[in-house]
């Protein structure tokens, strides 16, 4: 739901759209050309959305549109008309972080960082597919009712999201954490 | 508080999307954007060059090429650190490697400049350039001297006499592909100039060479040039030095009279950043029939760009690994029309010990000898070929223990005995050692009225942990909680270290820090009352000052044991579960120190099983220019994998007893990989990375 209103015009304007982001409406001018990524980070300046390869192929610009995750970077903004946007600035703040935010910490889920706005994200997205009973790879029976996110359900569904650092063992064990409602 | 499992101090920040990278800093206001425009040849001159189309394009400001570019410094090869030296960019029609800048066209969105840089039409006189490193392999050479100014051969005792005489013989060639970083974050940069001041945002390893680096290639005083590095995307050796992103920014930004900020995409980075060279090894083991090896031979070739010289040490730590009477190892260089080789994550170690560790294992089938009981029994008792007492040698320590914890008493002895399910199961392990090194570092520290300790130098954190052990270190110094600690890194002005390279950043920080604290706290003693602000500094020099560096060899051990289970029809791959166990001295944080040991052992699978960058020989482009096709590992890919770090503290490598671990970890991972491939099916493959049409053929046939 929107709280304030925010309008950021480009300099190469073309198209205006309206969305709302972090709960936060905006109404945006911008070249067709800009990603939904590019738009995040070089007008709103919300930079906690990353580049990681611009072409969909590392997970690092993960955000959720209307709750679902998806490579920011894949999309045009102007396709966003009315969406609502979470990115890892809309999750929690440094003093309050969301539950996951914390798991990554004290897991030591990442460490240069690069790739963490998008694991965490993708991870939120991947909980609540597994809450809609979605299968995977890694799914031994896909008509089962419910999903049990072993480890395995959990590497194969975080697999979109390349952490070059390879925290990979403590990313599985930081969303463990929260699956298994371990709070610390 | 030294050791223990403390948090990222930065962790809230970087969780919550609020760590500013290179790329996003918005405190000098908005900035123009540049794109690179890149060769498509690999060799030749530019003939013709026409930039009105892009000039016209909107939003365009400017376009920078060769003929319009200022001049530059040339670089100083007489300088041994290449990331110190000059780096020209646009300097002239010449094009050396493929991808090389022919153009940067800077516009007021990012958009805008991509689009632009398409429309700058280039036409070339190509010239016939050697990319084929198989095919250019007698035009080798020996260089003077390895990196990190190691010797490029070394022999004792009469090699080809011990080997010819040994009983059992080992002797095999191993290559590896062109491996790169590729961290998270690409290179990216942000020039603002300030009158004749000059600060740019990077994403930099060691600010004081890039400083170096920048000052001399634009001409100007080394006080001028601020570089900001606050935050790093990964490094892994590909940020030790700046490329063309900062030097780019730099004359564009100078020239628009705004700030320019120039990422590289993906793609450019396989033709921009130094590759780790492609090797060619021969490995050659002679023993006697109770496994104690009387020779060990180590020859490699790797390609290196003609001007920009650059050999891995890679058969550096063969010359510490094991005792044998008899040695040889030797490094040569064959030029290749490619950009220059840089350091990647464990330069020299990690190809090297594919190569040995292998080899090793080759051995112990021959000899029918447990692989771990073979390398116990070459354990040697002082460094054999510098002949000084090692400081703190547990690799047998890390052999036993692993051993223990992993099972290895269950492995199958013999190849491709183990099924389960439609799997083949094989068990193999493989030893680690690396070299510590110590570089000079300065650090500040002060603290004020509000009993704030605020630490400063242009050390830098690629998330290596840096910020959190040198807050531990100094609340430990002082006696003060973390929270009355403020740690300030990243900034060119601070005081100079060595940064963060060779796994010797935290180090060397730390032990700088310690002294400064140590100082600091005399002067409150004798401040008498008189609370105010106070400072003092710390320092280390570098190992070549220090006496103990020359009196014992001073490394880090592990052992990596390794499952996999390899599909008996389609002979995929599958890391099944690993384990290393490390003796570092004394870890200066628990929690980070086991992140980067299993970061390292990562790399170690994915060497064995996954990376390469391979090479089109028409024009000497990398084929595979994306993370799709350059297969870097997955969470999937890594089911089970821990790092055990026994107590410990070296004594001889400095007061705190710790040495470096960043790269440990990938030291001899991937040859445990490669091993239990063996083991699994009873296919040895040589040329990495093992992939499944390596193995398939050689696959034994299921029974019906
Ligand atoms: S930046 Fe979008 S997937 Fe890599
Ligand atoms: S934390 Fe560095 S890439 Fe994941």
């Amino acid at each position: 739901m929107a709280v304030s209103s925010n309008d950021v015009k480009m300099k190469s304007a073309g198209i205006g759209i309206a969305l709302t982001v972090n709960g936060r409406a905006h109404r945006l001018e911008l070249d067709p050309r800009t990603s939904l990524l590019d738009a995040l980070r070089e007008l709103l300046h919300l930079t906690g959305a990353k580049k990681g390869c611009d072409h969909g192929q590392c997970g690092a610009c993960t955000v959720l549109v209307n709750g679902r995750r998806i490579n920011s970077c894949l999309t045009l903004a102007v396709m966003h008309e009315d969406d609502d946007i979470v990115t890892i600035e809309g999750l929690g703040k440094p003093e309050a972080l969301h539950p996951l935010q914390a798991a990554f910490v004290e897991r030591d889920a990442f460490q240069c960082g690069y790739c963490t706005p998008g694991q965490i994200c993708s991870a939120i997205g991947m909980l609540a597919e597994a809450r809609a009973g979605w299968p995977s790879h890694a799914t031994v029976d896909v008509a089962a009712e419910g999903t049990t996110l072993t480890g395995a359900e959990i590497r194969e569904r975080m697999s979109g999201n390349i952490c070059r650092c390879a925290a990979y063992p403590n990313i599985v064990a930081a969303i463990r954490d929260i699956v298994e409602g371990v709070h610390r | 508080m030294i050791g223990q499992a403390l948090n990222r101090v930065d962790g809230p920040l970087k969780v919550g999307g609020r760590a500013a990278y290179a790329y996003e800093h918005w405190e000098a206001g908005q900035p123009l954007y540049g794109f690179i425009a890149g060769a498509t040849i690999g060799k030749g001159r530019i003939t013709k060059i026409d930039i009105a189309r892009a000039e016209r394009s909107p939003g365009v400001r400017l376009v920078l090429t060769h003929r319009n570019a200022p001049e530059q410094n040339a670089p100083d090869f007489s300088i041994t650190s290449q990331y110190s030296r000059a780096f020209p960019v646009l300097n002239g029609p010449e094009i050396h490697y493929y991808g090389e800048p022919v153009a940067l066209v800077v516009a007021e969105t990012f958009e805008q400049a991509r689009a632009a840089a398409r429309l700058v039409d280039v036409e070339y006189a190509a010239e016939a350039g050697h990319y084929d490193f198989a095919a250019r392999q007698n035009n080798a050479y020996a260089p003077k001297k390895v990196n990190a100014g190691l010797p490029t051969d070394s022999a004792v005792g009469d090699f080809d006499a011990g080997f010819a005489g040994a009983a059992v013989k080992v002797d095999q060639r191993y290559s590896t592909p062109y491996y790169f970083s590729q961290a998270m974050e690409p290179h990216a940069a942000m020039a603002v100039w300030n009158g004749d001041d000059l600060t740019i945002y990077v994403t930099d390893q060691i600010l004081a060479e890039g400083r170096t680096c920048v000052a001399s290639t634009l001409r100007i005083d080394l006080q001028r040039v601020h570089l900001i590095s606050p935050y790093i995307g990964g490094g892994f050796g590909s940020k030790l030095g700046l490329h063309h992103e900062a030097i780019l920014a730099a004359l564009a930004a100078r020239e628009v009279k705004q700030p320019v900020k120039v990422a590289m995409t993906r793609q450019q980075i396989f033709h921009l950043v130094g590759p780790r060279p492609t090797t060619s090894q021969r490995v050659r083991l002679g023993a006697g029939k109770d496994g104690r090896l009387v020779a060990i031979g180590h020859d490699v070739t790797m390609y290196t760009n003609p001007e920009w010289e650059y050999a891995e040490q890679t058969a550096a730590t063969t010359r510490s690994l094991y005792a044998a009477p008899n040695r040889l190892t030797r490094h040569r260089l064959t030029p290749l029309d490619r950009q220059r080789g840089e350091d990647v994550r464990a330069p020299g170690e990690a190809p090297g010990l594919l190569a040995v560790e292998s080899a090793m294992d080759e051995l112990a089938y021959a000899l029918g000898i447990d692989p771990v009981e073979l390398r116990i029994r070459n354990e040697p008792a002082r460094d054999p070929e510098r002949d000084v007492p090692f400081s703190d040698r547990r690799l047998v320590e890390c052999l036993r223990e692993g051993a223990r914890r992993f099972g290895w008493e269950e492995r199958p002895v013999s190849p491709a005995s183990r099924r389960d399910g439609r799997w083949l199961v094989g068990y193999g392990m493989a030893a680690a050692i690396r070299m510590h090194f110590q570089g000079t570092a300065k650090v500040r520290v002060r603290i004020g009225r509000d009993g704030i300790a605020v630490v400063q130098s242009d050390m830098t954190d690629l998330g290596t942990g840096t910020y959190t052990i040198l807050t531990q270190v100094a609340a430990d110094a002082l006696g003060l909680p973390i929270e009355r600690v403020r740690i300030e890194i990243g900034k060119s002005d601070f005081p100079e270290s060595s940064g963060s390279g060779g796994s010797w950043g935290a180090a060397n920080s730390s032990i700088a820090l310690h002294r400064a604290c140590k100082a600091l706290r005399e002067k409150i003693e004798h401040s008498a009352g008189e609370p105010g602000d106070l400072e003092a500094e710390g320092e280390v020099a570098g190992m070549w000052k220090e006496p103990a560096y020359q009196a014992y060899s001073i490394h880090t051990y592990g052992a990596h044991f390794a499952e996999v289970g390899v599909d008996a029809d389609t002979a995929e791959i599958r890391l099944r579960r690993m384990l290393g166990v490390f003796a570092v001295g004394r870890a200066l944080n628990a929690k980070t120190t086991r992140s980067q040991l299993i970061g390292g052992m990562t790399w170690g699978v994915s060497a064995a099983l996954h990376e390469e960058a391979v090479v089109d020989t028409r024009t000497g482009a990398f084929v595979n220019r994306d993370l799709a096709e350059y297969l870097v590992p997955v969470n999937a890919d890594i089911p089970d994998l821990d790092a055990i770090v026994l107590d410990g503290f070296d004594d001889k490598a400095n007061v705190l007893g710790a040495k470096g671990l960043g790269e440990l970890g990938i030291c001899g991972a991937g040859a445990a990989v490669a091993n239990a491939v063996f083991n699994a099916t009873g296919v040895r493959v040589r040329d990495f990375p093992i992939t499944l049409d390596k193995v398939l053929p050689g696959l034994p046939l299921a029974e019906a």
